[in-house]
């Protein structure tokens, strides 16, 4: 528990910026030696899967798409922290953790292409549906952090937000309730330093992030978001809390995003090349890979294990989103209500027969 | 009509422990008007708690709980406060079931101590319903009596949509005989409070109690029956009672507190002329409040529409003639 504190602005590190091991936390990372090729296997597969992602919208087969490219390690520690069961509240960017809990890529593309709202294949995997508009997820992961309490099944949720999203309201008022009804809530901000073209700078004025769990009563903790092994270690530790009736963590991952906010975005615009340089030289991937290989655990079966199952889901992915059909107009009355009202019958059936009428 | 809503939420709670009542001094105090009196002391703090004051985390939260299987019933302590939860609702719980493919439900009864003519504060008066009748997924009930409170208080928990349930706290202090045990109220049926043949009255709320008014006294002084209906859900909205009435009376006059501009008299006034036009002796004529923020409550009796204002639109509607 000692890690749990806001008291400076360093982060917990495990690995170093270089991929050695780091002494900048009191945690022994030998508990995740065992998983973490496998967590290297499916930040990679992220990455993967992120490009082919962008790939298909330069192609014009999505209408668009917020890229991870950078935060991998940030969304798969902290996804490789949690049971299968423990419910998560994403933003939209959270592609490390849709394919960690093994989310079918598809479902994500046609959210992006503009098929649906709101990705199909998640809530049958413990993950609400994306939260397009910032802020508001936090507030159903508290609620939901109450009811998983009430029903008694240990679990936890996880609130993911980022930068921007701490300066909304409903943040405020998530983090205060969940410390006030000590609710089982892990507040995971990727601080990926921009919101759209708006620096973190801009964006608070406190110390950093996690100072402002001092302010709602609860414990805090800065983790180097590029470190997964830092990353799934702090959020163990705050689900192990939570589970233990200890109350919410507000966990900030310091991360950064490489690419644009999304596909419609210039961010050369609004940042420097420079400052984008030195944070590819921090890339979560490669200092992962150096990190196995210190530890004598990498050998070169896990990277083209990686690179197979990348490749096939990209194959997956191509085929079910690239000139998928569109959903059938009339599906769009079906789900307003438990049961259509005489209204909504109606107008269904007046688009009927326009479409008939082609 | 206090009484009968705190029997159903407890009536409620007992039938399905998944009911949980919350919201801002709903717990200790049994809520600001007592609706939720002693749910604390019979259910436990587990069951009926206060929160914070914060209204988008009230709902907000309560969108969390129905995705993991509660079927929650906040409370808003007042309709000018809904607006700090706007977004929740509107954006999130409205919008669950579809963003979710129609694989989760969002069983969520929003309680709003309603509407004006109880002499309150600025933003303690206000008539939401028109944001939420225009926002898709979302259904919107007003009972009008304390039989109604009950039984479609337990009619909207039961039901697996979100409802906006506005209470009309003008009418809390309305003595009736409710029959107790468990009747629910589906929603979506209008009900005929008054025949008459004369003209239609389309109403819900406070202000059925008016139109009640008024067509005694029109039916006295001047040998008008009025046929009165009260609306009692928003969304679904019964039309075919609407259209049944107007077929047979010809004259049509919404009436409601809220004001004109895209009012609920807005909407039935369009398709009353969309579906009966050839049925109708004249206009449909509306009875509103006025296009002002509500006013201080000393001036609210102006404000609201009230009896005369009812009559002298049915007059008007009753001495159309085609120019």
């Amino acid at each position: 528990m000692d890690v749990l504190v806001a008291d400076d602005l360093a982060c917990v590190q495990l690995i170093d910026v270089d991929g050695s091991p780091s002494a900048r936390s009191g945690l022994d990372p030998a508990s995740a030696l065992d998983r973490l090729p496998s967590l290297y296997e499916t930040m990679v597969v992220t990455r993967e899967l992120d490009d082919e992602l962008v790939n298909l919208q330069r192609q014009g087969q999505l209408a668009l798409f917020a890229p991870c490219r950078g935060q991998e390690a940030a969304q798969v520690g902290c996804a490789a922290a949690l049971r299968d069961t423990d419910w998560m509240f994403p933003q939209y960017r959270e592609l490390g953790c849709f394919l960690y809990r093994g989310v079918d890529p598809v479902g994500i593309g046609l959210l992006w292409r503009g098929a649906s709202h709101g990705a199909r294949g998640l809530v049958e995997r413990a993950i609400a549906p994306v939260c397009i508009s910032i802020g508001g997820q936090a507030l159903h992961a508290v609620g939901a952090a109450m009811a998983t309490r009430w029903l008694g099944d240990g679990g936890v949720t996880v609130a993911f937000i980022g930068d921007g999203a701490t300066s909304e309201g409903d943040v405020h008022e998530a983090l205060n309730l969940a410390a006030v009804t000590r609710a089982p809530c892990i507040f995971y901000v990727q601080n990926n330093h921009w919101a759209i073209s708006t620096p973190v700078a801009e964006q608070l004025r406190a110390p950093s992030i996690a100072h402002k769990g001092i302010g709602y009563g609860m414990p805090a903790v800065r983790v180097d978001g590029n470190d997964v092994v830092a990353c799934l270690l702090v959020v163990e530790q705050a689900a192990a809390r939570a589970r233990a009736g200890e109350g919410p963590t507000l966990v900030e991952a310091v991360t950064y995003r490489l690419g644009p906010h999304t596909t419609s975005d210039d961010p050369s615009r609004y940042r420097d090349d420079a400052e984008v340089h030195s944070w590819e030289a921090r890339d979560p991937l490669a200092r992962c890979r150096r990190f196995l290989e210190h530890a004598g655990r990498f050998d070169e079966a896990i990277e083209r294990r990686a690179r197979e199952r990348a490749g096939s889901l990209r194959a997956r992915l191509r085929a079910g989103v690239f000139d998928a059909p569109d959903p059938a107009p009339l599906e769009l009355f079906d789900c307003v209500f438990s049961e259509p009202t005489d209204e909504l019958l109606r107008q269904r059936a007046a688009l009927a027969s326009e479409l008939e009428a082609g | 009509m206090v009484q009968a809503l705190n029997a159903a939420l407890s009536d409620a709670m007992e039938a399905d422990d998944k009911v949980v009542v919350f919201g801002e001094d709903v717990g200790r105090l049994g809520g600001v008007f007592r609706v939720t009196e002693g749910l604390q002391a019979r259910f436990g703090p587990e069951r009926c708690f206060d929160v914070p004051l914060a209204e988008s985390s009230i709902v907000g939260a309560a969108i969390g709980m129905a995705l993991r299987g509660f079927r929650p019933v906040p409370e808003i302590q007042f309709d000018g406060f809904t607006y700090p939860a706007f977004d929740q609702i509107v954006t999130n719980l409205a919008k669950y079931r579809s963003r979710s493919g129609g694989l989760i439900s969002m069983p969520v009864t929003i309680r709003v101590p309603s509407f004006g003519a109880i002499g309150s504060a600025e933003h303690h008066s206000e008539s939401t319903e028109s944001y939420w009748v225009h926002t898709a997924g979302l259904k919107v009930v007003v009972p009008s009596g304390p039989a109604d409170a009950y039984s479609l208080l337990l009619g909207s928990i039961e039901c697996d949509d979100p409802v906006l349930f506005l209470e009309p706290k003008r009418q809390y202090w309305v003595r009736d005989e409710v029959e107790r045990g468990g009747n629910r109220e589906p929603l979506g049926k209008a009900v005929v409070r008054r025949s008459g043949s004369t003209a239609t009255v389309v109403t819900y709320g406070n202000l059925v109690a008016t139109a009640m008014e008024a067509a005694s006294l029109a039916a006295a002084e001047e040998g008008w029956e009025l046929e009165v209906i009260d609306l009692r859900t928003l969304v679904p909205l019964d039309f075919e009672t609407v259209a049944a009435s107007v077929a047979a009376t010809g004259h049509c006059i919404v009436l409601h507190e809220a004001p004109r501009t895209l009012g609920m008299g807005a909407e039935i006034a369009a398709r009353v002329q969309e579906e009966l036009f050839w049925n109708l002796e004249a206009p449909v004529l509306r009875v509103t409040g006025f296009d002002t923020p509500y006013p201080p409550a000393r001036l609210e009796r102006d404000w609201l529409p009230g009896v005369d204002r009812l009559l002298d639109a049915v007059e008007r509607s009753l001495s159309y003639e085609h120019a």
